[in-house]
Formats: structure tokens, C-alpha cells, sequence
């Protein structure tokens, strides 16, 4: 018993030390009124671990605005597979699908059996076992959400995905910067790089593998592309002026970035083999903030040539460029949906800055949450959240709503500033 | 700064007097530079005058052309980068150090508020620097003498979302 014990509070002593850290934790500060409610039962057997299964699963699916987990203390049965279910029991309380399961011990890990219910219908839709080391058992609940959540919406989950993200601490020149890769719920940090001189826009290669930052380490900023597993880097961009805003193209195999060199910022893609550069841009405006169309072929871009940031779409096969934003003074930082047919981007409105989503069809652009200071919008890879930096009593935070506004909430850290996040691709 | 030697204070004054001549566009040069406060005892040298009549004139000259300026921090308006002509005092105790110092480089640090994007507000960072370092060639400093780096916002000098700490973000920093 002694030596099963050990492994475990060995993991838990070092879940503690990492959350000291720069792990971020989770407020809802708007549920979705319309959320489906849904009942996620404790797994049984499961009371010994070191993180309570269950909860991580509901919690993931409050999280993304379309659930609303049913509190633990209503349920008056704890059924742990579908043949100890009594359908009614749950019908009385209004939950629509049911989420049981088991956990036993498998060798130095464990395995859980789940199922997931529907609770009009009195059917099981989904019924799996997963294993996972002991170090991989809130990885294994964000697993068990991405398949409740894909077989419910039809949209695949994307709580197995990661954010990175930038710490600051101190204010003029004692500040220190982290940059750090945590779990999409700000969990298990990973510090990827601490400075005394600021780093900003980290940008996940399509892959998953590789960050690509600014840095100013050498007293100037510049571009480099970490491999995350190795912590190898290299310094891809140097040149006089601003290297900054990098952007992965869709293959891979690109980077755009806002280089100074040739006097006022402009939009540059840089092939990542030959480090050959493209100029795309060229104005006595500023130009920056540069990203991909999901097919690789467009670039969107801020540009204040109209006197004011707007957001520009520009053809890499030539032709000219084109404004897409219209709404207010103030349209910056554009980030694509998924499905290439909407921007998530800063618009500044009545209240402050914020975040919005425009309807390329039509144009119309409506504004999501109520955040006054928020800044890089960053979309999750299967489009139903944005996540951003704000500020909340003072404080950097990461932000997060719903691609449609209704549901938000906010990862602060346990101390000092967050900001800068950027939610990985799909890693699995 | 390191003592110089007799010659290189003599080279100074000449200097100051070249920049002086040349910087003589404006009729306010001499009165607005005295009350700047840009230099406390650096400024009387050039103030009255006296730098290039006198060949003794090396040791005000020396303490004009070796002192870095004290001030050393322009702020800016709301998403401008105009000079404010307050500030063109300061600039100009640096337009005469630097010219003093042709050996000397420095730093244009352009920083702006919190508000905004950060990538976008790296570039207006940049734009405010630019401006600074326009203004110091017009006014015959090499531009090899001078480097812009931008910190946009990540770098705030003071916090909170009042007026007056974004006023005091908003600014370009000499940094020597």
C-alpha cells in the first residue's frame, strides 16, 4: 500500500509546486442562459486520485458556454455505469444527458470506463475505456470532454489543446517577463522562457511543435522559433527596427511578420527554409499585425493609411489590397474562424476596447462581452471560444467568450500580470 | 563620462558653436533652452553665448558637451507623435551633447499606453522614436549616432488606467 501511496502524493507534491508557478485559474463570469444542462456523476473509484475526473469534465464543458453541469449535491443517485441508471431520477431534474463512469488502478496508471447518456431518448451514445499514467489524469479527463462535447454539438472539443501565454512582474525597468505553455484551463504550466527584457505575440506553428516569439533580449526585439520538447531555438529575424507580429502560414512552412527595415513597418513573409523574404506590403503607413486566410492564400493585416488601424486583406497572388472593417475608428488584430468566414478582432466601441466578430458576408460586426481593455484575440482551433488579454482589478487577465458572446470567463494568475495567449491547433 | 583631454574640449566648444549657428531657426533657441531646466549647470555655457568667442571657454564647454542631459524622457499626446514644443528644450541639450560627442550613440526607446493592441502599439512606439530621431538629424546629429528601438506597451512607466499614468507611458526615452 505504502509504495502504491508514494507515486501518487509524489504527483500531487509536484502538481502543488507547478501551480505555484503560473498556473492561471478559472472564473465563469457569464454562463450561457440557453447552456444544456447535463449531469457529469463522480467516477467511482475515483475518490483516491489526485484529481477528481469528473469535476475536470464538467468544468470543461461550462467552460465552453454550450453546457451547464448540474451541481453535485442535487444528484440523489450516483449510478457509475448505464445499467444502474434510473432514467427518471434524471428527467426530474431537467438534465438532458448523463455522463457516468468508473476508475480503476492499471499498473502505474489508471483506466476509466465512461458512458455518456442521452436522457430523453433512455440511450447510450457513447461508451469508452482510456488508460493514462498517473501524470496524465486531468489529460485523460480533457479527453473524456472532447468526446462528450463532439458527440453532443457535432464540433470536435478542443480541451486537449494548450495556450501559450506571457507573465509579467514589476513595473519599468525590474519588470520580469515569462513566457509560459499551459493546458486550455491554465493548468500545468510550462515556463519556456524567463527575461528581463519583454517578450510578446507568441504564435503556435500549425503542428503544435514549435512557438515563434518576439523577444527583446539583446535590447532589441526579434523573431525566434522554439521547438517546445527540446527548448532548442533559434533566432530567425534580426534587422534594424521592428521584428515583430509573427505568423505561421497554414503548411508551416512561412512566417509573416511586420519587419521596419525599410522605414515604416510593413508585411513581410519570410520562407522558414531558405529564410528568403517576400515584401507584401509597401506604404508610408503603419502595417502590422499580419494573418494567414485558413487556405493559406490571403493575408489580413492592420493598416492605419485611412488615419485610424483598419484591417486589410491582401492576395498573395497579387491584385490590390482590400479594407474589410468599416465599423468605428478603431479595428485592429484579426484573427480567422476556423471555417475562414468570420474575424474575431479588437474593435474600440463606447465601453473600451473589445473584443468583436465580423460576419465577412455581411460585414456586420458585433461586439462580444464587455471587457474595456482587451488585446490579442486569439481563437480556439475549432472556433467556439476567443480567448484575449484584459485587465481585472488592476491586473493583466486572460479573457475568454463564446464565438457567439454569450458565455465568458477569465483565467487570472496567482499573481502579477497575464497577457498575450494563443491557443494552440489540435494536438491529438 | 570620462575626463577629457585639453584638445577634445577645445573641439567641443567649436562643435557647439557650429551646432549653435546652424540651430538658429527658431528666435526662442537661447531663452527656452536657459529655462528648460534640460541641463542644470550644462545649459549657462551655451545660454550665454560666450562658448565660441572665448578660446578659454573650454570649461563651460566641457560641462555642456561631456554631461549627458538630465532630462532625458519626451512625453507625447494621445496617438500622436508630434514634438510638443515644450519638449524642444530637451531635445536640444541632447542635439548638443550628441553633437559634442560624435563618438557617442544613443537609444531612442519610444514606449505608448496600455490601450490598444500590443503589435500595433509597437509600431506607434516606433513612429514616436522616429520622430525624435528626425527632429536630432534636422538639427545636425549623424544618424549613425542614433538607434530607435520600440517597447510599443510593454514596457509602462506607470500603471493603472487613469489619464495621467497613460500621459506618463506615452513617451520617448533617451537612453544613453
Amino acid at each position: 500500500m505504502r509504495a502504491l501511496i508514494t507515486p501518487w502524493l509524489m504527483a500531487a507534491l509536484l502538481m502543488c509546486s507547478a501551480l505555484a508557478q503560473a498556473d492561471l485559474t478559472i472564473d465563469i463570469t457569464r454562463g450561457n442562459e440557453q447552456a444544456t444542462p447535463v449531469a457529469v456523476v463522480p467516477f467511482a473509484g475515483g475518490e483516491s486520485l489526485p484529481e477528481d475526473l469528473a469535476q475536470i469534465v464538467a468544468d470543461d464543458l461550462e467552460r465552453s458556454g454550450y453546457f451547464a453541469p448540474l451541481e453535485r449535491r442535487a444528484m440523489f443517485a450516483r449510478p457509475s455505469s448505464s445499467d444502474e441508471v434510473t432514467y427518471g431520477d434524471w428527467k426530474a431534474l431537467d438534465a438532458r444527458y448523463l455522463v457516468v463512469g468508473r476508475v480503476s488502478r492499471d499498473g502505474g496508471g489508471v483506466s476509466v470506463r465512461y458512458e455518456l447518456l442521452n436522457v430523453g431518448g433512455e440511450s447510450r451514445m457513447l461508451g469508452e475505456v482510456i488508460s493514462a499514467s498517473s501524470d496524465q489524469l486531468r489529460a485523460a479527463a480533457h479527453r473524456i470532454s472532447d468526446k462528450v462535447f463532439e458527440e453532443i454539438t457535432g464540433i470536435r472539443g478542443a480541451f486537449s489543446t494548450r495556450i501559450a501565454y506571457v507573465t509579467s512582474s514589476g513595473v519599468g525597468d525590474s519588470t520580469r517577463y515569462g513566457l509560459y505553455v499551459a493546458d486550455a484551463d491554465g493548468r500545468n504550466s510550462r515556463e519556456i522562457l524567463t527575461s528581463n527584457e519583454p517578450v510578446m505575440s507568441p504564435a503556435w506553428s500549425p503542428d503544435g511543435k514549435k512557438l515563434a516569439y518576439v523577444s527583446f533580449e539583446t535590447q532589441r526585439p526579434s523573431i525566434y522559433v522554439q521547438e517546445l520538447a527540446s527548448g532548442r531555438r533559434a533566432r530567425l529575424t534580426s534587422f534594424e527596427g521592428l521584428n515583430s507580429a509573427p505568423a505561421w502560414s497554414p503548411d508551416g512552412r512561412k512566417l509573416a511578420m511586420a519587419l521596419s527595415k525599410d522605414g515604416q513597418p510593413d508585411i513581410y513573409v519570410m520562407d522558414i527554409a531558405t529564410q528568403r523574404l517576400e515584401r507584401i506590403t509597401s506604404s508610408s503607413s503603419i502595417e502590422t499585425e499580419p494573418a494567414w486566410t485558413p487556405d493559406g492564400r490571403s493575408l489580413i493585416y492592420t493598416s492605419d493609411r485611412s488615419g485610424g488601424p483598419q484591417i486589410y486583406r491582401q492576395d498573395l497572388g497579387g491584385g490590390e489590397s482590400r479594407r474589410l472593417t468599416f465599423t468605428g475608428g478603431y479595428n485592429a488584430r484579426g484573427r480567422f474562424s476556423p471555417d475562414g468566414e468570420r474575424l474575431f478582432l479588437i474593435h474600440r466601441g463606447s465601453r473600451g476596447y473589445q473584443v468583436a466578430r465580423q460576419d465577412l458576408d455581411s460585414g456586420r460586426l458585433v461586439e462580444l462581452g464587455d471587457s474595456q481593455f482587451a488585446e490579442s484575440p486569439s481563437v480556439a482551433p475549432n472556433g467556439t471560444m476567443v480567448i484575449f488579454a484584459t485587465q481585472r482589478g488592476g491586473n493583466g487577465v486572460l479573457g475568454a467568450v463564446s464565438a457567439d458572446g454569450r458565455a465568458s470567463f477569465v483565467l487570472p494568475a496567482a499573481q502579477g500580470d497575464v497577457r498575450d495567449p494563443a491557443w494552440s491547433p489540435f494536438l491529438n | 563620462m570620462q575626463l577629457k583631454p585639453y584638445v577634445r574640449s577645445l573641439t567641443i566648444a567649436l562643435a557647439l558653436a557650429f551646432v549653435a549657428g546652424c540651430s538658429s531657426t527658431g528666435g526662442t533657441q537661447d531663452g527656452s533652452a536657459a529655462g528648460a531646466g534640460a541641463g542644470g549647470t550644462g545649459t549657462s555655457g551655451y545660454g550665454s553665448g560666450q562658448v565660441s568667442g572665448s578660446g578659454l571657454g573650454s570649461g563651460a564647454g566641457q560641462m555642456v558637451g561631456s554631461r549627458i542631459p538630465d532630462e532625458r524622457t519626451i512625453y507625447f499626446a494621445f496617438d500622436s507623435d508630434t514634438i510638443r514644443p515644450e519638449f524642444e528644450p530637451v531635445l536640444e541639450s541632447h542635439v548638443r551633447f550628441l553633437s559634442a560627442n560624435p563618438g557617442t550613440s544613443v537609444v531612442l526607446q519610444g514606449h505608448t499606453d496600455e490601450r490598444g493592441t500590443r503589435e500595433y502599439n509597437l509600431a506607434l512606439g516606433e513612429r514616436r522614436a522616429n520622430a525624435v530621431k528626425r527632429y536630432l538629424n534636422v538639427q545636425g546629429v549623424s544618424p549613425s549616432q542614433l538607434e530607435v528601438v520600440s517597447y510599443g506597451e510593454e514596457r509602462l512607466a506607470a500603471r493603472g488606467h487613469t489619464e495621467e499614468a497613460h500621459a506618463r507611458n506615452r513617451r520617448v526615452i533617451f537612453a544613453y
